[in-house]
């Protein structure tokens, strides 16, 4: 099987560089590729979570030991983040989410349509600043930039992973 | 077969039937925290952290203001990135009720530094004292078994307390011990609430003051 997301290694390498030592994850399709590299990477504790806020919580945790973490997503999971992203923004923590999109360019799911539309917003909202990713060649630059400024400035930062650069056409026999 | 028999209780309640827990919770939680040494204590927002506050603030608390369902996992994030120190979570049963599938999460990770305390007087007090799904029944040591956390306790007695003082400190592997409580109130001790002043002093206690304020 081809790679659908030849990018997961970069994002993967731009980890070990940056010394992202925790990564949490739900389950994700887009993220499926990213998720295995970090579970056989011996320096990056992988953590699987019942829903997104927890991983907000551990994130924040994590923060306060002397770590670096990144939370792997999907825009529908956004919607349960809301509360639980009061407390790294209260606490002027940094956190990198890394949100695949879903409902927005050649969804088959409308189900999928309304948290994909309020994703920005909502994140905006909330206090987490945003970066988008439309094409595989600035998945690195975009990752690697967002990742800056949420340690060098403390700030909450979300990549968004459109559904262009995912491939709208391999999720039309899945569900979430 | 009526609707409240498919209860945990069987529709009883047990504030009018086996007496109310009345262990005191400030009490309890000063005798947890007595040489506390390296512990590092996360608590859940409302009277949780007012009952550590009154145990004397200390730069390896963790007070949330917020955040409901997140002390768990946010002692799981510092269990995970600091193995040498106990990591003690000192929350209530309606805050460990919103977050209960971190139990799960906690039952995969299985830490060995991470201690959950639960102080459960089977009320929200902040907002009324309503019933809480524990003055049903529902049994959270019970949860956490079932999730993996094999040494999950409930305890009514101050012996008991000692005991788990002890296992704070020197348990090997994740614990949850659910403290059945008064619901009677006790005066707000109010800790700290500023997020970078709580955050930055924990990170400097950890990691020295250059480091701590550094991402």
């Amino acid at each position: 099987m081809d790679n659908p997301t030849p990018w997961a290694e970069a994002i993967h390498r731009l980890f070990r560089s940056h010394g992202v030592s925790v990564v949490s994850h739900v389950p994700d399709a887009g993220h499926q590729r990213l998720i295995e590299l970090c579970q056989t990477d011996a320096a990056i504790r992988t953590v699987t979570l019942t829903t997104e806020e927890e991983g907000i919580a551990l994130a924040a945790g994590a923060y306060l030991g002397g770590a670096r973490a990144a939370l792997l997503i999907q825009s529908s999971g956004v919607g349960n983040c809301i509360n639980m992203l009061s407390l790294p923004h209260v606490c002027r923590m940094p956190l990198v989410m890394l949100v695949t999109m879903r409902g927005e360019w050649g969804e088959f799911n409308p189900w999928q349509v309304p948290m994909g539309s309020s994703t920005p917003a909502v994140l905006e909202a909330s206090g987490v600043t945003l970066f988008r990713v439309d094409t595989a060649a600035d998945v690195a630059a975009t990752v690697d930039g967002a990742m800056s400024l949420a340690w060098q400035s403390r700030r909450r930062v979300a990549v968004l992973l459109s559904q262009r650069l995912l491939g709208a056409k391999r999720f039309t026999t899945e569900s979430r | 077969m009526t609707a409240d028999s498919n209860r945990p209780d069987g529709g009883t309640d047990r504030s009018h039937g086996a007496p109310r827990p009345t262990l005191p919770r400030r009490d309890v939680v000063r005798r947890l925290l007595t040489d506390r040494g390296s512990l590092i204590v996360v608590t859940g927002l409302g009277a949780s952290a007012y009952d550590v506050a009154a145990a004397g603030d200390a730069p390896l608390d963790f007070p949330l203001w917020g955040a409901m369902g997140g002390a768990a996992m946010v002692g799981l994030g510092l269990a995970l990135t600091q193995p040498s120190h106990p990591v003690v979570v000192v929350t209530g049963d309606g805050e460990m009720l919103m977050g209960l599938g971190s139990l799960a999460t906690i039952g995969v990770e299985r830490p060995a530094n991470l201690r959950i305390v639960v102080l459960d007087n089977e009320r929200f007090g902040e907002t009324g004292n309503q019933r809480t799904h524990t003055a049903s029944g529902v049994d959270l040591a019970a949860a956490a078994r079932a999730c993996g956390i094999a040494d999950a306790r409930t305890i009514d007695t101050i012996d008991e307390v000692e005991r788990l003082r002890a296992d704070l400190h020197d348990s090997t592997g994740p614990l949850l011990a659910v403290i059945k409580i008064g619901a009677d109130p006790e005066p707000k001790a109010l800790p700290p609430r500023d997020g970078p002043f709580l955050a930055h002093r924990l990170r400097s206690a950890l990691l020295g003051q250059a480091r701590g304020l550094e991402a």
